[in-house]
């Protein structure tokens, strides 16, 4: 039986809109990337535009969940809702912003072509992309492991996002005319990666209101991945020294051999 | 192997520890108590413990033995007919159901406040000076300090100091509630009993009440039975949650109001269970 059925209903209401607004990021950030691979100058303007709403419905989430903790003294699970709540918002702002970044830099390149066709960016877009999205899968869910999986994928966001730095260092450093459009891809990338890590952080607070338990997931997993690599090249020079040491061996014996013969 | 192996907790909410510090020992405990009015069972093998030095709320609905399990640490329960009780309560490892037990001194030693103020209708002064006379203080010097300091220790002497002759019945009712507080005090108790001390009161006087509390937690072990889930929030180190005669949970109250281990007791502190 439910006895605070009006509090049951303006938490719900308060979980629906905090989804839509994910779901909204989820395809501005999707537009900005089109636009920016396609150079739609239009679709960037409306991801720019559109962002209005975004911001409003950050504002109504968050004056809703503090009424809620002011009138409905929620505990447990519920306070953990309202309160994650709070700071997942934010996040998707954020991602939002990101989004109408990126267009802001697609209306500043209008005119230059690309000096190569885009083919890091997009993946780096679909990836972070990716990750809002099983990060609202994962809301949705209740998912611990969808939880877990947006954090592990966070590290291979990062691992692009440097490769692609490198890359664009390099091409300004061959050709000092391209300073110009690689700085803003570069900005672009930077942008990116920083949408993966409000996904992680939007994760983390899934994590919370599933188990009680904050943590920063992201940080552990990378922790742990470091830990994992470094064993393993431990062993690997371990094994190699195994190897070289008995072929000392073996051919010192041949030399003793020798001497004795 | 689980998918959180990988990952390390920085939680201290998991802790199942519910010592107030880590400095605090031992006061209570309850092992396999369970307690019959006539035929109906209101307790079921309650085991408990509750720390030195900290505030235990014990909250649940009406009829879930709550309170009964507060009055079996006085023995209050001992003045109803038809009560039987099994199992133990041990008060610094000493068994206060043991037939050598001075029942007077044991309700010295463990205190209460009830839910209605229920000041002697006597003067101020007396109220305080009540118990200690029964015990025999009779210097009145001694008699003067005592009551000065306990008044000073519920937080009331700053507002009666000048009229202690003044009846009792004529302060406010968060007032003579603090004057309970400090009567259960002047008697020098280690454990004081609060059963609803703020139920009938403004909330003003219940914030009071409340801070009066934490300042007493530094001298006293202090256990409230309370129906406001807020205040248990608030006020206390440990909250215990009773359920149809049983302890379904007790743990600390960080733990209890964010992520407590039964659910029962989730259904219960967000409104879920009727």
């Amino acid at each position: 039986m439910i006895i605070r059925r009006s509090f049951e209903d303006q938490l719900q209401e308060l979980q629906n809109d905090l989804l839509r607004l994910g779901r909204f990021v989820e395809e501005s950030l999707g537009k900005a990337m089109d636009a920016l691979e396609r150079q739609d100058l239009a679709l960037a303007k409306q991801v720019v535009t559109d962002d209005d709403f975004a911001d409003d419905m950050t504002f109504g989430i968050q004056a809703r969940a503090m009424q809620l903790l002011a009138l409905q003294q929620p505990m447990a699970r519920d306070l953990r809702v309202v309160g994650s709540s709070i700071r997942i918002v934010i996040d998707l702002e954020r991602i939002g912003d990101h989004a109408v970044d990126i267009a802001k830099i697609t209306r500043s390149l209008a005119g230059q072509s690309y000096f190569k066709p885009l083919v890091d960016i997009p993946e780096l877009g679909d990836l972070a992309r990716a990750m809002v999205h099983d990060s609202m899968q994962a809301f949705i869910d209740h998912s611990i492991e969808g939880a877990y999986q947006v954090a592990r994928d966070d590290d291979q966001v990062d691992d692009l996002c440097k490769r692609l730095e490198n890359e664009l260092m390099d091409k300004m450093r061959e050709d000092p005319s391209l300073v110009e459009q690689a700085t803003k891809l570069l900005l672009v990338a930077r942008m990116l990666e920083r949408v993966a890590d409000h996904a992680t952080n939007i994760v983390e607070n899934i994590y919370y209101v599933e188990t009680g338990e904050m943590r920063l997931l992201a940080r552990e997993y990378n922790q742990a991945a470091k830990a994992k690599a470094k064993a393993k090249a431990k062993a690997k020079a371990e094994a190699l020294d195994t190897d070289s040491n008995s072929s000392v061996e073996t051919a010192v014996h041949v030399s003793n051999n020798g001497v004795s013969e | 192997m689980t998918a959180s192996s990988h990952f390390p907790s920085y939680s201290e909410g998991k802790t199942n520890s519910v010592a107030a510090s880590p400095l605090s020992s031992l006061k209570i405990e309850a092992r396999e108590l369970s307690l019959f009015y006539g035929k109906k069972q209101a307790l079921k093998d309650i085991n408990a413990q509750i720390m030195e030095n900290s505030i235990t709320a014990l909250i649940g609905p009406s009829g879930c033995g709550k309170s009964t399990f507060l009055r079996c640490l006085n023995r209050m329960n001992d003045l109803i007919e038809s009560v039987k009780i099994s199992g133990t309560v041990l008060l610094e490892g000493q068994d206060i159901y043991a037939k050598n037990v001075d029942v007077v001194r044991l309700r010295q030693r463990v205190g209460m406040v009830f839910q209605k103020p229920n000041p002697f209708p006597m003067s101020i002064f007396d109220n305080i000076a009540y118990g200690p006379r029964l015990l025999g203080v009779k210097n009145k010097t001694d008699l003067s300090n005592l009551v000065e300091n306990t008044l000073q220790d519920s937080a009331l002497w700053g507002e009666v100091k000048d009229d202690l002759k003044k009846s009792a019945l004529s302060l406010s009712g968060g007032q003579q509630q603090r004057l309970c507080i400090a009567r259960a005090l002047a008697v020098k108790p280690d454990v004081v009993l609060m059963d609803e001390p703020c139920s009938a009161l403004d909330p003003i006087s219940t914030l009071k009440i409340e801070e009066l509390m934490r300042e007493l937690r530094d001298k006293y072990t202090i256990v409230i039975v309370t129906h406001n889930m807020q205040q248990a929030a608030r006020v206390s180190d440990t909250t215990g949650f009773f359920l149809l005669g049983e302890l379904i949970e007790i743990d600390a109250s960080s733990k209890i109001f964010t992520d407590p281990s039964d659910k029962k007791t989730e259904d219960y502190i967000t409104g879920r269970f009727g």
